[in-house]
Protein backbone atom coordinates (compact mmCIF):
# COMPACT_ATOMS: atom_id res chain seq x y z
CA UNK A 1 0.00 0.00 0.00
CA UNK A 2 1.37 3.43 -1.09
CA UNK A 3 -0.31 5.45 1.62
CA UNK A 4 -0.68 3.82 4.94
CA UNK A 5 -4.32 4.69 6.10
CA UNK A 6 -5.12 5.03 9.91
CA UNK A 7 -6.60 2.19 11.58
CA UNK A 8 -9.86 2.27 12.79
CA UNK A 9 -8.64 2.73 16.46
CA UNK A 10 -6.96 5.56 15.19
CA UNK A 11 -9.95 7.24 13.96
CA UNK A 12 -11.09 6.46 17.75
CA UNK A 13 -8.27 7.91 19.21
CA UNK A 14 -8.36 11.14 17.11
CA UNK A 15 -12.13 11.24 18.08
CA UNK A 16 -11.20 11.30 21.67
CA UNK A 17 -8.39 13.88 20.91
CA UNK A 18 -11.42 15.85 19.80
CA UNK A 19 -13.40 15.00 22.39
CA UNK A 20 -10.91 16.51 24.90
CA UNK A 21 -9.52 19.64 22.80
CA UNK A 22 -13.78 20.61 22.84
CA UNK A 23 -13.53 20.13 26.60
CA UNK A 24 -10.78 22.00 27.19
CA UNK A 25 -11.44 25.00 24.53
CA UNK A 26 -15.01 25.52 26.08
CA UNK A 27 -13.57 25.57 30.05
CA UNK A 28 -11.09 28.31 28.41
CA UNK A 29 -13.30 30.13 26.54
CA UNK A 30 -16.17 30.26 29.74
CA UNK A 31 -13.29 31.22 31.96
CA UNK A 32 -12.04 34.39 29.85
CA UNK A 33 -15.44 35.85 29.47
CA UNK A 34 -17.24 35.04 32.51
CA UNK A 35 -17.10 37.23 36.05
CA UNK A 36 -14.97 36.24 39.01
CA UNK A 37 -15.66 37.58 42.14
CA UNK A 38 -15.02 35.41 44.89
CA UNK A 39 -16.42 35.93 48.61
CA UNK A 40 -15.68 33.74 51.36
CA UNK A 41 -19.61 33.53 51.98
CA UNK A 42 -20.25 32.96 48.17
CA UNK A 43 -17.53 29.63 47.96
CA UNK A 44 -19.48 27.51 51.28
CA UNK A 45 -20.80 24.38 50.32
CA UNK A 46 -24.52 25.21 49.16
CA UNK A 47 -25.49 21.36 50.18
CA UNK A 48 -29.43 22.26 50.59
CA UNK A 49 -29.70 26.06 51.33
CA UNK A 50 -28.89 25.79 55.34
CA UNK A 51 -25.36 25.81 56.58
CA UNK A 52 -23.46 22.36 55.93
CA UNK A 53 -22.99 20.09 59.33
CA UNK A 54 -19.62 18.12 59.27
CA UNK A 55 -17.78 16.54 56.05
CA UNK A 56 -19.66 14.36 53.44
CA UNK A 57 -16.38 12.22 53.23
CA UNK A 58 -17.44 10.18 56.24
CA UNK A 59 -18.68 6.52 56.28
CA UNK A 60 -21.51 5.61 56.09
CA UNK A 61 -23.58 2.54 55.02
CA UNK A 62 -24.64 2.69 51.37
CA UNK A 63 -27.89 -0.05 50.92
CA UNK A 64 -26.45 -2.66 48.35
CA UNK A 65 -23.11 -2.78 48.57
CA UNK A 66 -22.74 -7.03 48.34
CA UNK A 67 -24.33 -5.93 44.84
CA UNK A 68 -21.06 -4.39 43.50
CA UNK A 69 -19.73 -7.92 44.09
CA UNK A 70 -22.52 -9.67 42.68
CA UNK A 71 -21.46 -7.22 39.90
CA UNK A 72 -17.93 -8.13 39.30
CA UNK A 73 -18.89 -12.00 38.75
CA UNK A 74 -21.28 -10.99 36.08
CA UNK A 75 -19.26 -8.50 34.40
CA UNK A 76 -16.64 -11.50 34.18
CA UNK A 77 -18.81 -13.82 32.95
CA UNK A 78 -20.19 -11.67 30.61
CA UNK A 79 -17.44 -10.94 28.96
CA UNK A 80 -16.79 -14.73 28.16
CA UNK A 81 -19.77 -14.92 26.64
CA UNK A 82 -19.34 -12.14 24.20
CA UNK A 83 -16.47 -14.09 22.37
CA UNK A 84 -18.88 -17.34 22.26
CA UNK A 85 -21.78 -15.43 20.74
CA UNK A 86 -19.64 -14.66 17.93
CA UNK A 87 -18.68 -17.79 16.82
CA UNK A 88 -21.48 -19.46 17.77
CA UNK A 89 -23.50 -18.94 14.58
CA UNK A 90 -20.29 -19.46 12.24
CA UNK A 91 -21.07 -21.67 9.15
CA UNK A 92 -17.80 -22.92 8.68
CA UNK A 93 -17.40 -24.70 11.90
CA UNK A 94 -20.91 -26.16 11.66
CA UNK A 95 -19.66 -27.45 8.88
CA UNK A 96 -16.24 -28.36 9.50
CA UNK A 97 -17.43 -30.23 12.44
CA UNK A 98 -20.21 -32.08 10.77
CA UNK A 99 -23.17 -29.99 12.48
CA UNK A 100 -22.20 -31.17 16.23
CA UNK A 101 -20.78 -27.42 17.06
CA UNK A 102 -23.82 -25.80 16.77
CA UNK A 103 -25.07 -28.26 20.00
CA UNK A 104 -21.66 -28.69 21.97
CA UNK A 105 -21.92 -24.49 21.78
CA UNK A 106 -25.73 -25.01 22.87
CA UNK A 107 -24.70 -26.94 25.62
CA UNK A 108 -21.78 -25.39 26.79
CA UNK A 109 -23.66 -22.17 26.77
CA UNK A 110 -26.33 -23.48 28.84
CA UNK A 111 -23.98 -25.25 31.49
CA UNK A 112 -22.06 -21.72 32.30
CA UNK A 113 -25.69 -19.56 31.76
CA UNK A 114 -27.06 -22.33 34.72
CA UNK A 115 -24.08 -21.20 37.09
CA UNK A 116 -24.27 -17.93 36.05
CA UNK A 117 -27.80 -18.39 37.56
CA UNK A 118 -26.93 -20.31 40.46
CA UNK A 119 -25.15 -17.81 41.52
CA UNK A 120 -27.82 -15.11 40.80
CA UNK A 121 -30.11 -17.42 43.03
CA UNK A 122 -28.22 -17.54 46.10
CA UNK A 123 -27.42 -13.91 46.50
CA UNK A 124 -31.42 -13.62 45.63
CA UNK A 125 -32.06 -16.42 48.51
CA UNK A 126 -29.45 -14.72 50.77
CA UNK A 127 -31.65 -10.97 50.50
CA UNK A 128 -28.69 -9.36 48.84
CA UNK A 129 -31.63 -8.41 46.31
CA UNK A 130 -33.70 -6.60 48.92
CA UNK A 131 -33.61 -3.24 51.04
CA UNK A 132 -31.99 -4.10 54.63
CA UNK A 133 -34.49 -3.38 56.62
CA UNK A 134 -32.64 -2.25 60.29
CA UNK A 135 -33.85 -4.25 63.23
CA UNK A 136 -36.25 -2.80 65.53
CA UNK A 137 -34.59 -0.79 68.68
CA UNK A 138 -36.65 -0.59 71.72
CA UNK A 139 -35.91 2.60 73.20
CA UNK A 140 -34.50 2.93 76.74
CA UNK A 141 -35.09 5.37 79.12
CA UNK A 142 -33.12 7.26 81.14
CA UNK A 143 -34.59 5.90 84.95
CA UNK A 144 -33.94 2.64 87.13
CA UNK A 145 -35.70 0.28 85.05
CA UNK A 146 -35.26 -3.31 85.97
CA UNK A 147 -36.37 -5.70 82.90
CA UNK A 148 -35.93 -8.69 85.31
CA UNK A 149 -38.91 -7.79 87.42
CA UNK A 150 -40.75 -7.50 84.94
CA UNK A 151 -39.98 -10.71 83.50
CA UNK A 152 -40.80 -12.39 87.29
CA UNK A 153 -44.13 -10.66 86.79
CA UNK A 154 -44.98 -11.75 83.08
CA UNK A 155 -43.61 -15.25 84.37
CA UNK A 156 -46.61 -15.32 87.54
CA UNK A 157 -49.55 -14.54 85.42
CA UNK A 158 -48.21 -15.85 82.08
CA UNK A 159 -49.41 -19.14 83.67
CA UNK A 160 -52.56 -17.98 84.72
CA UNK A 161 -53.33 -17.00 81.47
CA UNK A 162 -52.03 -20.01 80.61
CA UNK A 163 -54.87 -21.68 82.79
CA UNK A 164 -57.41 -20.11 82.06
CA UNK B 1 -2.75 9.85 3.87
CA UNK B 2 -3.42 13.65 3.46
CA UNK B 3 -6.81 13.43 1.80
CA UNK B 4 -7.97 10.04 4.14
CA UNK B 5 -6.81 11.82 7.23
CA UNK B 6 -8.81 15.02 5.91
CA UNK B 7 -11.79 13.01 4.96
CA UNK B 8 -11.45 12.00 8.55
CA UNK B 9 -11.25 14.97 10.37
CA UNK B 10 -14.11 16.44 8.40
CA UNK B 11 -16.13 13.44 9.43
CA UNK B 12 -15.23 13.73 13.08
CA UNK B 13 -15.96 17.64 12.97
CA UNK B 14 -19.38 17.02 11.23
CA UNK B 15 -20.82 14.05 13.68
CA UNK B 16 -19.54 16.44 16.83
CA UNK B 17 -21.21 19.15 15.49
CA UNK B 18 -24.36 17.27 14.30
CA UNK B 19 -24.96 15.47 18.48
CA UNK B 20 -24.42 19.01 19.67
CA UNK B 21 -26.67 20.78 17.67
CA UNK B 22 -29.35 17.64 17.97
CA UNK B 23 -28.39 17.73 22.05
CA UNK B 24 -29.02 21.61 22.14
CA UNK B 25 -32.40 21.15 20.34
CA UNK B 26 -33.50 18.25 22.28
CA UNK B 27 -33.18 20.79 25.33
CA UNK B 28 -35.86 23.08 23.67
CA UNK B 29 -37.26 19.46 22.58
CA UNK B 30 -37.96 18.31 26.12
CA UNK B 31 -39.36 21.73 26.92
CA UNK B 32 -41.89 22.06 24.08
CA UNK B 33 -42.66 18.44 24.73
CA UNK B 34 -43.51 18.20 28.54
CA UNK B 35 -45.62 21.93 27.78
CA UNK B 36 -47.54 19.73 25.15
CA UNK B 37 -48.46 17.09 27.52
CA UNK B 38 -48.82 19.25 30.18
CA UNK B 39 -51.50 21.64 28.13
CA UNK B 40 -48.99 24.23 28.07
CA UNK B 41 -47.28 27.04 25.80
CA UNK B 42 -43.52 26.33 26.69
CA UNK B 43 -40.75 28.74 25.55
CA UNK B 44 -41.53 30.79 23.31
CA UNK B 45 -40.01 34.58 23.70
CA UNK B 46 -36.58 33.99 22.02
CA UNK B 47 -36.87 33.11 18.27
CA UNK B 48 -40.09 31.94 16.25
CA UNK B 49 -41.53 29.23 18.65
CA UNK B 50 -38.12 29.35 21.15
CA UNK B 51 -36.36 28.29 18.24
CA UNK B 52 -33.13 30.49 19.74
CA UNK B 53 -34.09 29.28 23.52
CA UNK B 54 -31.37 26.33 23.36
CA UNK B 55 -29.18 29.67 22.17
CA UNK B 56 -29.59 31.38 24.92
CA UNK B 57 -29.27 29.39 27.69
CA UNK B 58 -25.29 28.08 26.17
CA UNK B 59 -24.80 31.76 26.04
CA UNK B 60 -25.82 32.13 30.02
CA UNK B 61 -23.96 29.28 30.65
CA UNK B 62 -20.77 31.10 29.49
CA UNK B 63 -21.40 34.11 30.92
CA UNK B 64 -22.26 32.87 34.50
CA UNK B 65 -19.61 32.90 37.00
CA UNK B 66 -18.49 29.70 38.07
CA UNK B 67 -18.39 28.45 42.17
CA UNK B 68 -15.74 26.23 43.13
CA UNK B 69 -16.56 25.67 46.74
CA UNK B 70 -13.71 25.98 48.83
CA UNK B 71 -14.09 22.48 50.39
CA UNK B 72 -14.52 20.62 47.43
CA UNK B 73 -11.55 18.65 45.62
CA UNK B 74 -10.90 21.06 43.00
CA UNK B 75 -9.35 18.73 40.69
CA UNK B 76 -12.04 15.88 40.86
CA UNK B 77 -15.00 18.51 40.95
CA UNK B 78 -13.32 19.76 37.39
CA UNK B 79 -12.74 16.23 36.18
CA UNK B 80 -15.93 15.05 36.85
CA UNK B 81 -17.72 16.82 34.14
CA UNK B 82 -15.23 16.38 32.07
CA UNK B 83 -15.41 12.69 31.79
CA UNK B 84 -19.05 12.95 31.89
CA UNK B 85 -19.11 14.82 28.83
CA UNK B 86 -15.80 13.14 26.67
CA UNK B 87 -17.74 9.55 27.03
CA UNK B 88 -20.46 11.22 25.82
CA UNK B 89 -19.17 12.10 23.10
CA UNK B 90 -16.80 9.18 22.50
CA UNK B 91 -19.72 6.90 21.98
CA UNK B 92 -20.67 8.49 18.54
CA UNK B 93 -17.16 7.22 17.16
CA UNK B 94 -18.60 3.48 16.39
CA UNK B 95 -22.04 4.56 15.26
CA UNK B 96 -22.69 3.92 11.32
CA UNK B 97 -24.52 6.85 10.20
CA UNK B 98 -25.00 5.34 6.71
CA UNK B 99 -23.43 3.68 4.30
CA UNK B 100 -20.97 4.69 1.61
CA UNK B 101 -21.53 8.46 -0.70
CA UNK B 102 -19.48 7.87 -3.77
CA UNK B 103 -17.95 11.43 -5.41
CA UNK B 104 -15.15 11.90 -8.25
CA UNK B 105 -13.91 8.48 -7.97
CA UNK B 106 -13.37 7.91 -4.26
CA UNK B 107 -15.42 6.18 -1.81
CA UNK B 108 -16.41 7.73 1.81
CA UNK B 109 -17.90 5.98 4.45
CA UNK B 110 -20.10 7.69 6.61
CA UNK B 111 -18.88 6.20 9.93
CA UNK B 112 -15.87 7.55 11.71
CA UNK B 113 -14.48 3.65 12.47
CA UNK B 114 -15.89 0.28 11.57
CA UNK B 115 -13.95 -1.53 14.53
CA UNK B 116 -14.97 -5.06 14.59
CA UNK B 117 -15.57 -5.04 18.45
CA UNK B 118 -18.05 -1.34 17.63
CA UNK B 119 -21.06 -3.12 20.55
CA UNK B 120 -18.29 -3.98 22.72
CA UNK B 121 -16.81 -0.16 22.79
CA UNK B 122 -19.94 1.57 23.33
CA UNK B 123 -20.26 -0.82 26.12
CA UNK B 124 -16.78 -0.08 27.44
CA UNK B 125 -17.58 3.75 27.04
CA UNK B 126 -21.25 4.06 28.92
CA UNK B 127 -19.68 2.27 32.02
CA UNK B 128 -16.50 4.78 31.97
CA UNK B 129 -19.35 7.44 32.47
CA UNK B 130 -20.00 6.48 35.41
CA UNK B 131 -16.95 7.92 36.97
CA UNK B 132 -18.06 11.31 35.57
CA UNK B 133 -21.00 11.46 37.69
CA UNK B 134 -19.22 9.44 40.73
CA UNK B 135 -16.46 11.60 40.68
CA UNK B 136 -18.30 15.17 40.32
CA UNK B 137 -20.78 13.61 43.27
CA UNK B 138 -17.65 13.00 45.42
CA UNK B 139 -15.64 15.79 44.86
CA UNK B 140 -17.62 18.80 45.79
CA UNK B 141 -18.16 17.41 48.88
CA UNK B 142 -21.92 17.36 49.67
CA UNK B 143 -24.03 14.66 51.48
CA UNK B 144 -26.80 14.81 48.86
CA UNK B 145 -24.36 14.85 45.55
CA UNK B 146 -22.86 11.46 47.71
CA UNK B 147 -25.76 10.02 47.63
CA UNK B 148 -26.76 11.10 44.06
CA UNK B 149 -23.67 9.90 42.61
CA UNK B 150 -23.68 6.65 44.80
CA UNK B 151 -27.19 5.48 43.48
CA UNK B 152 -25.66 6.56 39.46
CA UNK B 153 -23.21 4.00 40.33
CA UNK B 154 -25.26 1.53 41.46
CA UNK B 155 -27.84 1.92 39.17
CA UNK B 156 -25.73 1.69 35.90
CA UNK B 157 -23.87 -1.18 37.41
CA UNK B 158 -27.16 -3.12 37.84
CA UNK B 159 -28.64 -2.01 34.55
CA UNK B 160 -25.17 -3.16 32.71
CA UNK B 161 -25.51 -6.67 33.16
CA UNK B 162 -28.74 -6.84 31.86
CA UNK B 163 -28.18 -4.55 28.84
CA UNK B 164 -24.87 -6.51 27.94
CA UNK B 165 -27.04 -9.93 28.35
CA UNK B 166 -29.71 -8.56 25.76
CA UNK B 167 -26.58 -7.31 23.37
CA UNK B 168 -25.50 -11.20 23.41
CA UNK B 169 -28.45 -12.67 22.04
CA UNK B 170 -28.20 -9.57 19.05
CA UNK B 171 -24.05 -10.96 18.90
CA UNK B 172 -25.46 -14.79 18.50
CA UNK B 173 -27.49 -14.04 15.69
CA UNK B 174 -25.25 -11.56 13.84
CA UNK B 175 -22.16 -13.28 14.58
CA UNK B 176 -20.30 -10.21 14.87
CA UNK B 177 -19.65 -7.62 17.03
CA UNK B 178 -19.00 -4.54 14.67
CA UNK B 179 -21.82 -2.13 14.89
CA UNK B 180 -21.44 -1.39 10.72
CA UNK B 181 -22.45 -5.54 10.11
CA UNK B 182 -25.42 -5.72 12.39
CA UNK B 183 -26.67 -2.83 10.37
CA UNK B 184 -25.84 -4.38 6.61
CA UNK B 185 -27.58 -7.81 7.90
CA UNK B 186 -30.80 -5.95 8.34
CA UNK B 187 -31.31 -4.98 4.92
CA UNK B 188 -34.29 -3.52 3.84
CA UNK B 189 -37.67 -4.84 6.32
CA UNK B 190 -35.39 -7.41 8.27
CA UNK B 191 -35.39 -5.47 11.26
CA UNK B 192 -33.70 -7.38 14.70
CA UNK B 193 -36.96 -6.33 16.62
CA UNK B 194 -38.96 -8.86 14.42
CA UNK B 195 -36.49 -11.85 15.62
CA UNK B 196 -35.59 -10.46 19.42
CA UNK B 197 -38.52 -7.82 20.97
CA UNK B 198 -37.63 -9.28 24.68
CA UNK B 199 -33.91 -7.96 24.02
CA UNK B 200 -35.21 -4.54 22.85
CA UNK B 201 -37.63 -3.89 26.00
CA UNK B 202 -34.72 -5.02 27.85
CA UNK B 203 -32.09 -2.88 26.32
CA UNK B 204 -34.42 0.08 25.89
CA UNK B 205 -35.27 -0.48 29.85
CA UNK B 206 -31.65 -0.36 30.31
CA UNK B 207 -30.87 2.08 28.12
CA UNK B 208 -32.99 4.95 30.03
CA UNK B 209 -31.54 3.45 33.65
CA UNK B 210 -27.93 4.08 32.01
CA UNK B 211 -29.21 7.27 30.82
CA UNK B 212 -30.28 8.64 34.26
CA UNK B 213 -34.01 9.28 32.95
CA UNK B 214 -37.06 9.13 34.25
CA UNK B 215 -38.60 6.89 35.41
CA UNK B 216 -34.36 5.97 37.00
CA UNK B 217 -33.45 9.43 37.52
CA UNK B 218 -32.85 8.97 41.02
CA UNK B 219 -29.39 10.06 41.13
CA UNK B 220 -31.34 14.03 40.56
CA UNK B 221 -34.12 13.35 42.24
CA UNK B 222 -34.95 16.45 43.41
CA UNK B 223 -37.35 16.03 45.64
CA UNK B 224 -34.79 13.85 48.48
CA UNK B 225 -31.83 15.27 46.90
CA UNK B 226 -31.79 19.07 46.01
CA UNK B 227 -30.15 18.64 42.97
CA UNK B 228 -28.55 15.41 43.44
CA UNK B 229 -25.03 15.14 42.06
CA UNK B 230 -24.70 18.23 40.54
CA UNK B 231 -26.02 20.61 43.42
CA UNK B 232 -22.80 22.32 43.43
CA UNK B 233 -22.26 22.94 40.42
CA UNK B 234 -22.85 26.39 37.93
CA UNK B 235 -21.60 27.76 34.91
CA UNK B 236 -20.33 25.71 32.34
CA UNK B 237 -19.67 22.92 34.31
CA UNK B 238 -23.05 22.38 35.37
CA UNK B 239 -23.89 22.83 31.49
CA UNK B 240 -21.33 20.15 30.27
CA UNK B 241 -23.47 17.49 32.93
CA UNK B 242 -26.64 18.66 31.47
CA UNK B 243 -25.49 18.50 27.96
CA UNK B 244 -23.80 15.13 28.65
CA UNK B 245 -27.24 14.13 29.70
CA UNK B 246 -28.81 14.85 25.83
CA UNK B 247 -26.04 13.58 24.02
CA UNK B 248 -26.54 10.71 25.97
CA UNK B 249 -29.78 10.63 24.59
CA UNK B 250 -28.89 10.93 21.28
CA UNK B 251 -26.21 8.09 21.20
CA UNK B 252 -28.72 5.72 22.90
CA UNK B 253 -31.52 6.54 20.47
CA UNK B 254 -28.96 5.82 17.49
CA UNK B 255 -27.44 2.70 19.01
CA UNK B 256 -31.27 1.53 19.75
CA UNK B 257 -32.64 2.01 16.16
CA UNK B 258 -29.19 0.74 14.72
CA UNK B 259 -29.23 -2.20 17.00
CA UNK B 260 -32.96 -2.91 16.56
CA UNK B 261 -34.94 -0.84 13.94
CA UNK B 262 -32.25 -1.28 11.00
CA UNK B 263 -30.03 1.67 11.48
CA UNK B 264 -29.79 3.31 7.63
CA UNK B 265 -32.03 0.33 6.24
CA UNK B 266 -35.39 1.29 4.88
CA UNK B 267 -38.40 -0.74 2.84
CA UNK B 268 -38.20 -1.13 -0.66
CA UNK B 269 -34.70 0.38 -0.56
CA UNK B 270 -33.62 -1.99 -3.70
CA UNK B 271 -35.92 -0.41 -5.78
CA UNK B 272 -33.74 2.59 -5.92
CA UNK B 273 -31.09 2.39 -8.55
CA UNK B 274 -28.38 5.14 -7.62
CA UNK B 275 -26.76 3.70 -4.71
CA UNK B 276 -26.00 7.82 -3.43
CA UNK B 277 -29.34 8.43 -3.36
CA UNK B 278 -30.05 4.92 -1.25
CA UNK B 279 -27.34 6.03 1.16
CA UNK B 280 -28.79 9.83 1.24
CA UNK B 281 -32.43 8.56 2.12
CA UNK B 282 -30.54 5.90 4.30
CA UNK B 283 -28.89 8.98 6.83
CA UNK B 284 -32.05 10.82 6.54
CA UNK B 285 -34.12 7.56 8.06
CA UNK B 286 -31.63 6.62 10.30
CA UNK B 287 -32.34 10.52 12.08
CA UNK B 288 -35.68 9.99 11.54
CA UNK B 289 -35.96 6.68 13.73
CA UNK B 290 -33.36 8.16 16.29
CA UNK B 291 -35.78 11.47 16.49
CA UNK B 292 -38.31 9.65 16.82
CA UNK B 293 -36.28 7.55 20.20
CA UNK B 294 -35.54 10.91 21.45
CA UNK B 295 -38.85 11.75 21.39
CA UNK B 296 -40.02 8.43 23.46
CA UNK B 297 -37.28 8.85 25.96
CA UNK B 298 -39.37 12.80 26.45
CA UNK B 299 -42.70 11.08 26.72
CA UNK B 300 -42.10 8.51 28.96
CA UNK B 301 -40.32 11.01 31.26
CA UNK B 302 -43.26 13.20 31.46
CA UNK B 303 -45.95 10.19 31.94
CA UNK B 304 -44.07 7.39 34.17
CA UNK B 305 -43.62 8.37 38.00
CA UNK B 306 -40.02 7.83 39.51
CA UNK B 307 -39.31 4.43 40.83
CA UNK B 308 -38.41 3.76 44.55
CA UNK B 309 -34.63 2.74 45.09
CA UNK B 310 -35.04 -0.29 45.77
CA UNK B 311 -38.25 -0.75 43.24
CA UNK B 312 -35.10 -0.04 41.20
CA UNK B 313 -32.40 -2.61 42.42
CA UNK B 314 -35.66 -5.22 41.73
CA UNK B 315 -36.43 -4.67 38.34
CA UNK B 316 -32.52 -4.64 37.34
CA UNK B 317 -31.71 -8.11 39.21
CA UNK B 318 -34.87 -9.76 39.65
CA UNK B 319 -36.79 -9.36 36.63
CA UNK B 320 -34.30 -7.80 33.81
CA UNK B 321 -31.01 -10.37 34.64
CA UNK B 322 -33.52 -13.42 34.92
CA UNK B 323 -35.49 -12.25 31.85
CA UNK B 324 -32.12 -11.26 29.45
CA UNK B 325 -30.70 -15.59 30.76
CA UNK B 326 -33.82 -16.91 29.51
CA UNK B 327 -33.67 -14.78 26.21
CA UNK B 328 -30.06 -15.86 25.85
CA UNK B 329 -31.16 -19.64 26.35
CA UNK B 330 -34.05 -19.61 24.15
CA UNK B 331 -32.58 -17.31 21.15
CA UNK B 332 -29.54 -20.38 21.04
CA UNK B 333 -32.24 -22.83 21.51
CA UNK B 334 -34.04 -21.78 18.76
CA UNK B 335 -30.75 -20.95 16.58
CA UNK B 336 -30.08 -24.42 17.24
CA UNK B 337 -33.22 -26.20 16.01
CA UNK B 338 -33.02 -24.28 13.04
CA UNK B 339 -29.63 -25.40 11.89
CA UNK B 340 -31.12 -29.25 13.00
CA UNK B 341 -34.07 -29.07 10.70
CA UNK B 342 -34.20 -26.41 8.38
CA UNK B 343 -30.68 -26.62 6.58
Amino acid sequence: MEHPEISAFGNILLFIFGGILFICLVLFVGRLIRPRRPNEEKNTIYESGEEAVGNAWAAFNPRFYVIALVFLLFEVELVFLFPWATVFGQQELINETNDNWAKLAVVEMLMFIFILALGLAYAWKKGFLDWQKPATVSPTVGNSFRKDLYDKVNDKYSTIKNNS
Amino acid sequence: MEILLFDKIFLIVIVFAVSLVIALYSTLAERKVSAFLQDRIGPNRAGTFGLLQPVADGVKFFFKEDIIPSHADKALYILGPSISMITALMTSAVIPWGTYITFSGRQVAMQIADINIGILYVFAVVSIGVYGIMIGGWGSNNKFSLLGALRASSQMISYEIAMGLSIISIVMMTGSMSLGEIVSQQHGMDWNIFYQPVGFLIFCTCAFAECNRTPFDLPECEAELVGGYHTEYSSMKLGLYLFSEYINIFISSAIMSAMFFGGYNFPFMDQIASPNLVSIIGVFVFFAKIIFFIFFFMWVRWTIPRFRYDQLMKLGWKYLIPLALANIVITGTVMLIKYQFFN
